[in-house]
């Protein structure tokens, strides 16, 4: 990846993290987990995935499914800084006249499916793959689950039945932001070592640093990873990406600040001290 | 012609149609073989089906899947309503040993709440036809719906001529009576016909209601029947909430009416597990003492026509 193309990726993504930051208000929304998978999005949909404002009903699209749908703010302020959502749209959020609201809705194009409840994703997105493989079509298949959203059964189902049908045109990415809900995932239901168990699985498996756009170029553009296996992803990062005052703590999952503290965020995100957070610490939903 | 016959014909004439099973094969032993790429068995995973199948709906199939009756509908239920029922996607759910078809198999395998927790799913269709004629005969349509539907499978064969026009949301009305009518559906429709006839040698009038098509229900075959007869009898192989019997009380509710209705279902019970016709027998839903019932109930009160 030339220089000039990263930092240009760096540039949308704080971007996306400021639509991010100003959802958090007014209602509020799940911050910490669309901040670590910011980068991610940014770079699938810049760089790596063929969908773009004209194609996003043709089955030849290439097709993402949000799988950990409470990070949609990560997704709908990707849609908005690359054109596949009008900005203003996102002033519509929580608001009746729209659909733009704590999870994803497929009346966003864009969206391929909605989610919300965990675990379901896997295998909507395996439905398709299958679909493309009978059809002999080449379209990439992602779905990005959430870490602690690999307590859910449902997803490993997914991945024993994707291998034993040997989909290879099907990638997990999973978000490893260290954090489910409340703790940390590995105080609660512990996941490592995690390549392992997905390699034992039958997937074949890469880890890299899910904020390094140089690891995530090289890790998309070597799918599929295998000729009979399906793929996995493993994105290191940090919950709350961006914002050192939330960054990797277990209570700042779902945030709903105050006009000043997201004047303080934004300032933040672009340097600047940290900001004293006084509004709720935690908010389960 | 038989379900797999149809079903291979019917995925043959139209690409969009995939078969899918939880491993069960009971219905469909001969697809691998005839659809290739477009069987599909995710062995035993019915929520990982479900989800599948609405991914392949995404792509524009109709996936036609394969699973028994009770584990489709209850362990994969959340699926169903969140990955077909929200999006309204044309899964078509054939369900495999419901209600008392489960016969040996013991109360996990029975699903006798399956009819209510599919209908409370917005868009979902329900059938459960009589036997395998009256099946084959309504699966055509019910296939080429927009809708999600759910059917109770049934196989069973009976020398029974069926009406061969099939309609959704339209009951068979096999006779019409002025003493009892009753309304039924799947299995125990065959011995409904017993009821009728040991209860017409009894000099009674007796109606006789195929109610196939439970979502949509055929609000006007319930009407029809409250209003000729003087007792109305719902027969089902269900618990006694959420199904039939519910479904006639909401519509009376629905059109300011009543009338003298005895339910025969399952109350807060699970059934006997046993060979069907020991089910029948221990369970009372033979069609001798369900005539039996019924002719109690006559006795019991004077009923005039609601």
């Amino acid at each position: 990846m030339k220089e000039e193309k990263r930092k240009q990726l760096e540039q949308t993504a704080l971007k996306v993290r400021e639509h991010i930051i100003n959802l958090s208000t007014d209602g509020g929304c799940f911050t910490g987990a669309s901040l670590s998978c910011a980068d991610l999005l940014v770079y699938l949909y810049s760089d790596f995935l063929n969908v773009h404002k004209g194609n996003l009903t043709s089955p030849e699209r290439d097709y993402l499914f949000l799988s950990k749908g409470h990070d949609v703010p990560a997704l709908y302020g990707t849609f908005a800084e690359l054109g596949l959502m009008d900005k203003d749209r996102l002033k519509n959020h929580l608001q009746t006249n729209d659909s733009v609201y704590w999870h994803p809705n497929r009346n966003v194009p864009g969206v391929e499916f909605h989610s919300g409840s965990l675990g379901h994703l896997p295998s909507v997105a395996m439905g398709v793959a299958f679909d493309c493989r009978m059809r002999k079509q080449n379209n990439k298949v992602i779905v990005v689950t959430g870490d602690g959203e690999l307590n859910e059964g449902s997803v490993w189902e997914a991945v024993l039945v994707a291998c034993a049908h040997k989909l290879n045109n099907l990638t997990f990415v999973i978000d490893r932001n260290q954090f489910q809900a409340n703790v940390a995932t590995e105080d609660l239901i512990p996941l490592e070592p995690l390549a392992d168990k997905f390699e034992a699985f039958g997937c074949k498996v890469k880890r890299i640093n899910g904020h390094d756009f140089l690891q995530l170029e090289e890790a998309f553009r070597a799918l599929p990873l295998s000729a009979d296996k399906p793929s996995v992803i493993i994105a290191d990062t940090i919950r709350g990406k961006g914002l050192p005052s939330i960054e990797a703590r277990a209570d700042r999952w779902f945030c709903n600040f105050n006009k000043e503290e997201i004047k303080s965020l934004l300032k933040e995100l672009h340097g600047a001290e940290q900001t004293n957070i006084e509004s709720e610490t935690l908010i389960v939903r | 012609m038989s379900y797999e016959e149809l079903l291979r014909d019917t995925a043959l004439a139209d690409e969009r149609f995939v078969v899918m099973t939880a491993e069960n094969r009971a219905l469909v032993r001969n697809m691998p073989a005839t659809l290739k790429e477009r069987f599909i068995d995710t062995g035993i995973t019915e929520q990982t089906m479900i989800g599948a199948a609405a991914g392949l709906a995404l792509r524009g199939r109709i996936p036609v899947v394969h699973a028994l009756a009770s584990f489709l509908t209850m362990r994969a239920f959340e699926f169903i309503r969140t990955d077909l029922g929200i999006p309204n996607l044309p899964v078509k759910l054939s369900s495999w040993i419901p209600g008392f078809l489960s016969d040996g198999n013991g109360p996990t395998h029975q699903a006798i709440e399956d009819i209510s927790i599919m209908r409370g799913i917005p868009g979902m269709q329900v059938f459960a036809p009589a036997d395998e004629q009256d099946l084959l005969g309504a699966l055509p349509k019910i296939w080429s719906s927009p809708n999600p539907a759910y059917v109770r499978i049934n196989i069973r064969k009976t020398d029974f001529k069926h009406n061969p026009v099939f309609e959704i949301g339209k009951a068979e009305v096999v006779a019409t009576g002025t003493d009892v009518t009753l309304l039924v559906y799947g299995m125990l429709f065959e011995e409904t016909l017993k009821t009728k006839t040991i209860l017409e040698k009894e000099g009674l009038s007796v109606g006789l209601v195929n109610m196939r098509s439970l979502k949509p229900l055929d609000e006007k075959a319930i009407l029809d029947a409250a209003k000729n007869s003087r007792l109305l009898v719902t027969i089902e192989d269900h618990f006694l909430t959420g199904g039939l019997y519910t479904m006639v009380a909401e519509t009376f509710l629905r059109h300011h009416t009543t009338a003298h209705v005895l339910p025969i279902a399952l109350h807060e019970k699970w059934f006997k597990p046993a060979l069907l016709q020991e089910v029948l027998k221990f369970e009372g839903f033979t069609g001798e003492k369900i005539a039996h019932n019924i002719i109690t109930e006559l006795e019991k009160k004077t009923l005039t026509k609601a």
